[in-house]
This record gives C-alpha cells, sequence and structure tokens, in this order.
C-alpha cells in the first residue's frame, strides 16, 4: 500500500482537465485511489458469478469470455427495468452545475469524477449500442466501444463515487448518478467486479446476520464489555434481551456500533435510554445488521439481507421495529425496504409506549428511526436531561448523505442534539441539510487500501468542520451514521485533529440522568465531566 | 475543434438552404420539409415518452431537499421534500418554470490555506431561464402566422414584447435577450475549463442552430425585410393542407434559410438532448412524493429472492446459541 | 408495449399535442380570406390617368416590406430635423413627408388598404395614435 501523502500535499488539487479529450484518455488506476478485488469466497458465498481471485492493478482481469455481451444484455435489461436509468442516458444536457458539486472532483480535480463524465463513461456505450444517433455518428455523437479498457474505468470510477446524492440536487432533472453507478456497479457484479470490502461484509451478513460477521454469542459477548462500562459510570447494571419473542419492539442498528469505538458509545447510549423507559424491546442475533452492502452490488442482494429485518419481526411477533442511527441503511429502509418485501401487515403502526404518539407516517413500513423517537420523547418531557454533562465539547453536526437526500430527516436530530448539549454551531449552510457533503467513504469505500481516496473524497466535509473548528472551537462532529463514526475519524484525525466524532445518542446518554444513578464523574468514553473536573481542582 | 465543426456543420445547413431556395427547389423547403419536419417532431416525441413510460419505476426514489413529514410538531418542507400530490405538483411546477434546482447552484473556490468556499453562481441559471422563456415567448409570437383572426392572448404578448417602441419594425425585447442568452450559454460552453471539457458536439450543434434561427429571424426583421404577407399566406395555407404554390416565389432567400433551420431543429429535436423538455416531467428523483413509510410503492417486477433464512442461522449456530444463553426454535 | 403510469404519461402527451398541433385545428372550419388591399380611390385612378401607371413613392416591392421603416425615418427626419422633403428612387420628383397629406390624400381608405394586411398580420401600428385617420364611410 502506498504511504498517505502529508494533508498539503494531497490538497494540492489541480482542476485543469488533460489535454486530450475524455475519450482519448485512457484510464490510469492509481495505488490508493481503490479496493482489492472481491475474493472467490465471498462471490461463491453469495452465488454471484465469475468468482475468482483478481487483483485490479493486473492486467488480466479474468473476464469471461462474453463479458461484453453479458454487459451489453445487462445494459438491455436495466434499461426495460429502471426509468431512472433509461431517462438519464437521455436527458443531460451538460451543463456542468453537478460537476463542482461532487466531492470526489473538489479532493481529486479529475475530471472524471465529475457526476456528468461519470455518468457519460456509461452513456457513451449507451449511445453507441442503443441509439440511432451513436450508431450512425459514432464518436461525433458522442458514441464509444465498449473496450477493456472503458471496462476498467468504469470499475475504477464506480468505485469512486459514494452514491452520495448530491448533485442529483444541483441537476435541474433531477439526474441522480447514485442510481447510474448503482447499475454500473450491478453490471460489473455480473463479471464478478467487486470489491472485497464490500463483498466480504456483504457475504458475512448474509451467513451470519451483520457485515462484522459477528456471531451471536460474539454479539452477546460485545455488548457484556459495553455493560461492564456502563455499570462503572453509572453504577446501573442493564439486562438487555436477545432474539425474545413477544417483545414490543424489535430494535435493529448497524453492527459497527457493535464493535468499535466511537459506534460503541452510541450503542451504549441506546442501551442506557431504553433502559431508563424500561422499554419492552429486544435486539436480534440473526437480523444484527441495520446496513446494507448489499445495495453497493445488486438490486437483488440488497433486498436478500434486507429480507431479515421483517423475517425477525414476523418470527419474534413483535409490534413494530425501532432503527438505530445509520445513513443508508435508512435510505434503503425508507425507499426501497417496504417494496421489497412489505408489506408488513403483521406488524402494528409504531406508537410510543412512553408518550402515546403515534408514527403515522411509518404506517405501511412499520420502522421508525430512533431519532425520531427520542425527539418525541424529549418534546414530551419524558427525559430528565443535564446538557451540562456535555459542557466540555462544542458539538457540530453532519448531516448524513442518506437520511439527509434520501429522507429528508434533518431537525429531529438537530432538535435532539439541542436538547442535550449547550454548545452547538452548525457549519456553513452550503455544507449542510440537503447539501451536506460525505465523509468521502460511503457505499462500501471505507476500506483501508483506498486512504488516498477516501482523504480526497472528505476533504470538502474536513474543510467545513475546520471552518467551525477554528471559528468556533468546536471539538465534537456529531452524527447519525455508523460508516461516518468508522470514517470521520481518520478523516478528522488527518484534516482537522482535535475534533472528535461521535453519535447523537452517545450525547442523549451523557446528558440523560438515570433514575437510582451514582453521581457521574465521566462520560461514556471515561473523560472526567466538567463538573468532576471542577470539583476536583477545588479541593 | 467540436464547437468549430458543429459551426460548419450549421454553416453548411445554411448553405444547402440558400443553394436549394436558388436552384428552384422552394417546394421542398418550403412544404415537403416543414412538413415531414413537425410529422416528425410530434410522433418522435411521443414515441420517446411512450419508450420511456414502458419502463417502469420499480422504487420510490425522490431526492429529499427539506426536511421530511414526520413528527407533527416538526415544520416539513412542503416543496423540497412534498409528501403529496399539490406538494408534488409544486414541486414540479417551480422545476419547470422556475429551473429551481439550478437556482441551488453555487460555485466552489479555494482560497489560501485550502479553505473552501461556495460562491453564489446564478447566471447559468439566469442565462438558461431567459433562454427557454424567450424561445417560448418568441414560438408563441410566430402564431401569428399560423391563425387568421390571431388569438387575444397571442396579441397581447406581443404587445408586452414590444412596449418599449423602439425602431420600426419595433423592437421585441425577447428577441435581444434570446440572442443575448444563446450567445452567453455558447461562451460559458467554451470559457469555462470543466464545461469545454465535458462538451460534445451534441452540445455545440443545438446552440449554433438554435443561434442561427434567431439570426436569422431577426435578420428577416429588422435588415433584409422578407415579405411577410406571402409567408402568412404560405404558412396558412400549410396549416390547412392545402399547399399554396404560388407564394413561394415572392418570398426571400432568408426565409427559406430560417425555415430549413427550424425544420432541422424539429428533425433533430427526438433523437437529442433536447428531449429534456419531456424528460424533465418524468424524472423519478423529481416527480415522486416521498410518502414511501406510509404508501407502499409497488415494483412490478418484484420477484421471490433466496434468503438466508432463520432456520438455517439457527442450525449454523445453534451450539454457540445456547451456549450464549440465547433461545432457540430447536433444541 | 405494456406502459406505466400510463394515464399521466397519456395526459402530458394529450397535453404535448394539443401545444404542438396548435395551428392545425385552430383554424378549421373559419374563412381563409387573403388580404386584397384596394388602390382604387379617386385619387389614385385620377393619378393612372395622367400617367398611364400606379406608381407610389417608391416600387411597390419596396413598399411591401420597407414601408414601415420609411415612415420612421419620415418621421424623425419631420420632427426631428424639421425636413419635409424627400428625393424618391422611383420618381424624379420631390415628396412632402407626411402620412396625414401625403400618403394618406392618395390611400384615403385606410380600412381597405392598410388595415387589409395589418389585420391579417395581426400587426398593430402606432401610427394613428396620434395621426388622424382619413374618414371613411362605412359600406356594410
Amino acid at each position: 500500500m502506498a504511504k498517505l501523502p502529508k494533508p498539503e500535499e494531497l490538497a494540492k488539487v489541480d482542476y485543469t482537465p488533460p489535454k486530450t479529450s475524455w475519450m482519448d484518455t485512457p484510464v490510469v488506476i492509481k495505488e490508493g485511489m481503490f479496493c482489492h478485488g472481491a475474493k472467490t469466497k465471498s462471490l461463491q458465498t453469495l452465488g454471484f458469478p465469475n468468482a475468482r481471485d483478481w487483483r485490479p492493478m493486473d492486467a488480466d482481469w479474468k473476464l469471461p469470455e462474453n463479458w461484453k455481451e453479458i454487459l451489453l444484455n445487462g445494459i438491455a435489461d436495466r434499461l426495460k427495468k429502471y426509468r431512472s436509468f433509461q431517462l438519464f442516458m437521455d436527458i443531460c444536457v451538460r451543463c456542468g452545475a453537478c460537476a463542482d458539486k461532487c466531492h470526489f472532483f473538489i479532493g481529486t480535480g479529475d475530471p472524471k469524477n465529475m457526476p456528468v463524465l461519470r455518468a457519460e463513461l456509461i452513456r457513451s456505450v449507451y449511445r453507441k449500442e442503443f441509439t440511432l444517433a451513436g450508431k450512425i455518428f459514432g464518436k461525433m455523437a458522442g458514441a464509444r466501444e465498449l473496450t477493456l479498457d472503458v471496462l476498467k474505468e468504469w470499475w475504477y470510477y464506480f468505485f469512486q463515487c459514494t452514491e452520495c446524492r448530491r448533485c442529483s440536487v444541483f441537476c435541474p432533472y433531477g439526474i441522480d448518478q447514485a442510481e447510474i453507478t448503482i447499475i454500473g456497479r450491478e453490471l460489473l457484479n455480473e463479471l464478478g467486479l467487486n470489491i472485497d470490502w464490500i463483498a466480504g461484509p456483504a457475504s458475512a451478513c448474509y451467513m451470519k446476520g451483520n457485515h462484522l460477521g459477528l456471531e451471536p454469542h460474539t454479539i452477546v459477548g460485545n455488548l457484556e464489555y459495553m455493560l461492564d462500562d456502563i455499570e462503572t459510570i453509572t453504577g446501573k447494571r442493564i439486562k438487555p434481551t436477545f432474539n425474545r419473542k413477544g417483545a414490543e419492539i424489535l430494535f435493529v442498528t448497524p453492527s459497527g456500533d457493535l464493535f468499535a469505538d466511537p459506534g460503541t458509545y452510541t450503542a451504549m447510549g441506546y442501551l442506557m435510554l431504553f433502559e431508563e423507559l424500561g422499554l419492552d424491546y429486544t435486539w436480534s442475533t440473526y437480523a444484527s445488521e441495520g446496513g446494507n452492502f448489499g445495495f453497493f452490488t445488486t438490486n437483488e442482494l440488497a433486498k436478500r439481507l434486507n429480507s431479515k429485518i421483517y423475517n425477525e419481526a414476523k418470527r419474534l411477533g413483535v409490534k413494530w421495529i425501532l432503527g438505530g442511527e445509520c445513513g443508508h441503511m435508512w435510505r434503503v429502509l425508507s425507499q426501497y425496504m417496504d417494496t421489497w418485501n412489505g408489506p408488513a401487515d403483521f406488524l402494528e403502526v409504531p406508537k410510543s409506549p412512553i408518550t402515546g404518539t403515534v408514527f403515522d407516517h411509518a404506517k405501511s413500513m412499520k420502522m421508525i428511526h430512533v431519532a425520531e423517537f427520542t425527539a418525541d420523547l424529549i418534546k414530551n418531557n419524558k427525559l430528565k436531561l443535564d446538557p451540562k454533562r456535555n459542557d466540555h465539547l462544542t458539538v457540530t453536526w453532519h448531516d448524513s448523505c442518506n437520511t439527509a437526500r434520501g429522507m429528508g430527516l434533518l431537525e429531529e436530530p438537530r432538535y435532539v442534539l439541542k436538547s442535550v448539549v449547550n454548545n452547538f454551531h452548525e457549519m456553513p449552510e452550503d455544507t449542510i441539510r440537503e447539501k451536506t457533503f460525505c465523509c468521502g467513504s460511503g457505499s462500501g469505500l471505507n476500506a483501508s487500501e483506498d486512504m488516498d481516496l477516501r482523504m480526497k473524497g472528505g476533504f470538502p466535509r474536513a474543510n467545513a468542520v475546520k471552518f467551525v473548528h477554528e471559528h468556533h472551537g468546536v471539538n465534537m462532529l456529531a452524527n447519525v451514521c455508523a460508516i461516518d463514526r468508522a470514517s470521520l475519524k481518520p478523516l478528522m484525525d488527518y484534516w482537522v485533529p482535535g475534533v472528535g466524532v461521535c453519535g447523537l445518542h452517545e450525547l442523549v446518554a451523557n446528558a440523560l440522568v438515570m433514575t437510582g444513578e451514582k453521581e457521574r464523574t465521566t462520560d461514556l468514553r471515561g473523560e472526567p465531566l466538567p463538573s468532576a473536573q471542577a470539583k476536583e481542582e477545588k479541593a | 475543434m467540436r464547437a468549430l465543426i458543429s459551426l460548419v456543420a450549421v454553416l453548411l445547413l445554411v448553405a444547402v438552404a440558400y443553394g436549394m431556395a436558388e436552384a428552384n427547389m422552394r417546394f421542398l423547403l418550403g412544404v415537403v420539409i416543414p412538413y415531414a419536419a413537425v410529422a416528425v417532431f410530434i410522433f418522435g416525441m411521443i414515441a420517446r415518452v411512450l419508450k420511456w413510460g414502458s419502463s417502469p419505476v420499480p422504487f420510490r426514489i425522490p431526492t429529499t431537499c427539506g426536511q421530511q413529514k414526520s413528527l407533527p410538531w416538526i415544520k416539513q418542507s412542503k416543496l423540497e421534500s412534498p409528501s403529496g400530490t399539490m406538494g408534488v405538483l409544486g414541486r414540479m411546477a417551480l422545476e419547470v418554470f422556475f429551473f429551481r434546482s439550478l437556482f441551488r447552484n453555487l460555485k466552489m473556490q479555494r482560497y489560501e490555506g485550502n479553505q473552501l468556499a461556495y460562491g453564489e453562481a446564478k447566471w447559468l441559471w439566469l442565462a438558461g431561464l431567459a433562454f427557454h422563456w424567450t424561445f417560448l415567448v418568441i414560438l408563441l409570437r410566430h402564431l401569428r402566422f399560423f391563425t387568421l383572426a390571431v388569438p387575444v392572448p397571442v396579441q397581447m404578448l406581443e404587445g408586452l414584447d414590444s412596449f418599449l417602441q423602439i425602431g420600426a419594425p419595433i423592437l421585441y425585447i425577447t428577441d435581444v435577450i434570446f440572442l443575448a442568452a444563446v450567445t452567453g450559454l455558447f461562451i460559458r460552453r467554451v470559457m469555462l475549463p470543466q464545461v469545454r471539457y465535458i462538451s460534445l458536439m451534441a452540445d455545440y450543434f443545438p446552440l449554433f442552430l438554435i443561434l442561427g434561427i434567431g439570426v436569422t429571424g431577426v435578420m428577416m426583421r429588422y435588415l433584409t425585410k422578407t415579405d411577410i404577407l406571402s409567408v402568412k399566406i404560405l404558412t396558412m395555407s400549410l396549416v390547412r393542407f392545402s399547399p399554396d404554390a404560388s407564394v413561394l416565389g415572392q418570398i426571400g432567400v432568408l426565409f427559406y434559410i430560417h425555415l430549413f433551420l427550424i425544420s432541422v431543429l424539429f428533425l433533430y429535436f427526438p433523437f437529442s438532448k433536447l428531449v429534456h423538455m419531456a424528460g424533465v416531467f418524468m424524472s423519478p428523483t423529481r416527480n415522486l412524493a416521498a410518502n414511501n413509510r406510509w404508501k407502499r410503492h409497488i415494483n412490478p417486477w418484484n420477484y421471490p429472492v433466496h434468503v438466508h433464512t432463520y432456520e438455517e442461522y439457527e442450525n449454523d449456530f445453534r451450539a454457540k446459541m445456547k451456549e450464549a444463553g440465547l433461545p432457540v426454535e430447536k433444541e | 408495449m405494456k406502459l406505466y403510469d400510463g394515464g399521466k404519461i397519456f395526459i402530458g402527451l394529450i397535453i404535448f399535442v394539443a401545444f404542438a398541433a396548435f395551428p392545425f385545428y385552430f383554424n378549421v372550419g373559419k374563412v381563409n380570406a387573403k388580404p386584397e388591399p384596394k388602390t382604387d380611390t379617386p385619387a389614385i385612378q385620377e393619378w393612372e390617368k395622367q400617367n398611364g401607371k400606379k406608381q407610389c413613392v417608391e416600387s411597390k416591392e419596396f413598399m411591401r416590406t420597407e414601408h414601415m421603416q420609411l415612415l420612421n425615418n419620415w418621421r424623425d427626419s419631420v420632427v426631428r430635423d424639421g425636413n419635409r422633403g424627400y428625393m424618391s428612387d422611383a420618381h424624379t420628383k420631390r415628396f412632402n413627408m407626411s402620412l396625414q397629406n401625403e400618403c394618406m390624400r392618395c390611400h384615403s381608405n385606410k380600412k381597405k388598404f392598410c388595415d387589409e394586411c395589418h389585420n391579417y398580420m395581426a400587426v398593430k401600428p402606432y401610427c394613428f395614435d396620434c395621426h388622424i385617420a382619413p374618414k371613411e364611410e362605412e359600406k356594410s
């Protein structure tokens, strides 16, 4: 693996396009900008074609002989299945409004990272094979032959897009590069061209229920560690249940929160909140993944992985489902789950047992986001909160791409956040809400071998954090996304040292005054609380 | 280079029209080709839309650009994240009539110390809006050549468009804005390095074609005037499907060039990026309500998939589950 | 071919065709009267008797397409420079630049001459916003 350059080096970006036209500029696959190829075993587990070990830097990608035919048939098939794809192939006018909206373009200056050009990579082949003008006029009409180089270019650039949809906000026709990348990756999967950082977790999720491949006893064990920590901090021993039939609520969250900090602090937050409420809920080891890396491979696999949530809810006989903090999880849940695996008519409309609020807006999918749940609790004064416990933190809010642009969850987490912290500052307005910037590692690109790419792609996000860090002393970046929690941390360490990363419910639990708890001296991370510090100084 | 070839292509079209007009092929230029162009345009666009319509929308994927509808005390952004028909209609109207999304446009700038900033960038929006609206007004004004007892709205439009009363024939404001906007869009395309880099011949050609139509039209009105009485006699005979060839000889060559370029535009339209005219209405990220969570969307090709069932999972892990104290279905 | 959202697409297409084909159906059943401007006023007939032909200040072809420009120039010349003399190409005669006293002296039939084409073309010149149109008898 190439060594990651220094931030000053990486920040030097040349936006001058090459002298040669993009069609005549062959792709150069660079170290640090891509992830390892999917392994044989992962693809076999999932029943994906052309399972073999391969390396992107090798000249020979070990493709089936009729790869071209497979791809062209694949395109024809998707054109018939997705109006979005057919339409987005036809109507782009190349106005360029999307160009400098992409975090990867801003961070790399590579013109093929402009959403419009990323789409043209596939559009040019579409013109050649599927349109009259392209067949007659060829290159003059922007058409080109599908060659091995073109295929490699697709692979390289469709795995340099995090499906964040920021471009689609600015497009006058709503052309969504995420949609094109999703279909592009689906086509590549037909040739076994995936990356192992996606195929690995997806196959683990298929067999073991979660991306990290945590087996049932490990999940229980990991939670035990957290419960120990909670006991140390609060003096309270919590006893959550797993796979319990007859619970009112099934709780599903991304497995990342069960594995490594700072996600684990968020999971501790859930445990403490639910304990304090006396919520009748259960964890599941079978449906132990909220996220869906299948979504970054094919529509079919995404559906296969997603099916576990409703199936488990049915098996356990719960009334409704509560979902944890995650980004792409909620895009998949809110825009796909009910269509794929619904109708969930064996469930009831979610109703908060604490406040009695009926979440009518989720009456078909039967699942609500924990930020919605907690916002309702706070609005109804059901939580005793002491925001002073977060006074050592000056917090800013990162809207995750998928909850912002694929759901519209903007105010709920802010309401919760403002109720549990005293020091809050928004980042510049063009970098938040529907215009939020991706962490640079979404859609399964948060591996360790593509750090260059991740740091470049995360540069615009980090830059906005740096602004509030320097102007308002922000030292904590809060969010509702497991990939964010895992990937923003190295991003901050690289670009804005001194800023930590946390989930929303870590801050909630910090501020939550639990009945019968001992006087807290540290936050969930074991850092001394400001009040405790003051006392110590006095003494 | 791509711009140059496109310009040459349009100039060639002008030369072809000139040659044909001079070579007494005016019936072809003034009657046959326009009929063919209109037919191709109308049926071509219908075919294109039906083609789009024949692909389903398997998932409801609106791009939410504002607060969702959730708890009653949280204010929903009804136009940016519409949850019902009215909201969608409003969002689409803003998009179609005022280019809402383009209005958001920003320009990324880098300052010293690698500070990024996003400046206002409304020129593309302004030029785009000016171009499309004036094009529409000009098109509607042309109805005076295609109707007898010209409808009052068309006459009013013309009155508004010429209210400055400059010169004779009175200057139309839209003519000026239109030419300025097309020129502006062209300059933008060649000046901005990124936009120039992505531009295809298919981007320059329609710009030059439309510019050619505008220039010949303006020339006919303000400079080398044509006998518009004969023009209207011709156009009225065309819309009545009884072409009057007797006036063809009295009309100037410039008119034939104008008409030929328009015919080419109509012929080209359904096979080019210009189909965005219809496509903008059908974009699933804009024309769908963000109501997935309370109204199930049906995918017509949804099919059963192979899943890893709980039973299989328990079979894999039963011993470990029991050891960890987890309940199991089968002992 | 199966159509999805067929109802909405159909409505859209109907609106499109309604716009695109407007000229073709709008004129159905309406009279297609070509304009026939009359140049048979007594003054013109008198001129024709004396000179053996009809002749305006410039050629008929020129007047057809350029009369608005000519009148505009006349106005500017008279109002701004106080110059009322016009030497035409077609005649070797000097004309008085005056809409009311020169043009309308011959073309006293505004309704049958000016309006005939202007109405056909839906053009509304603002000449007679200020000038007084000649009195004509209504014959109908």
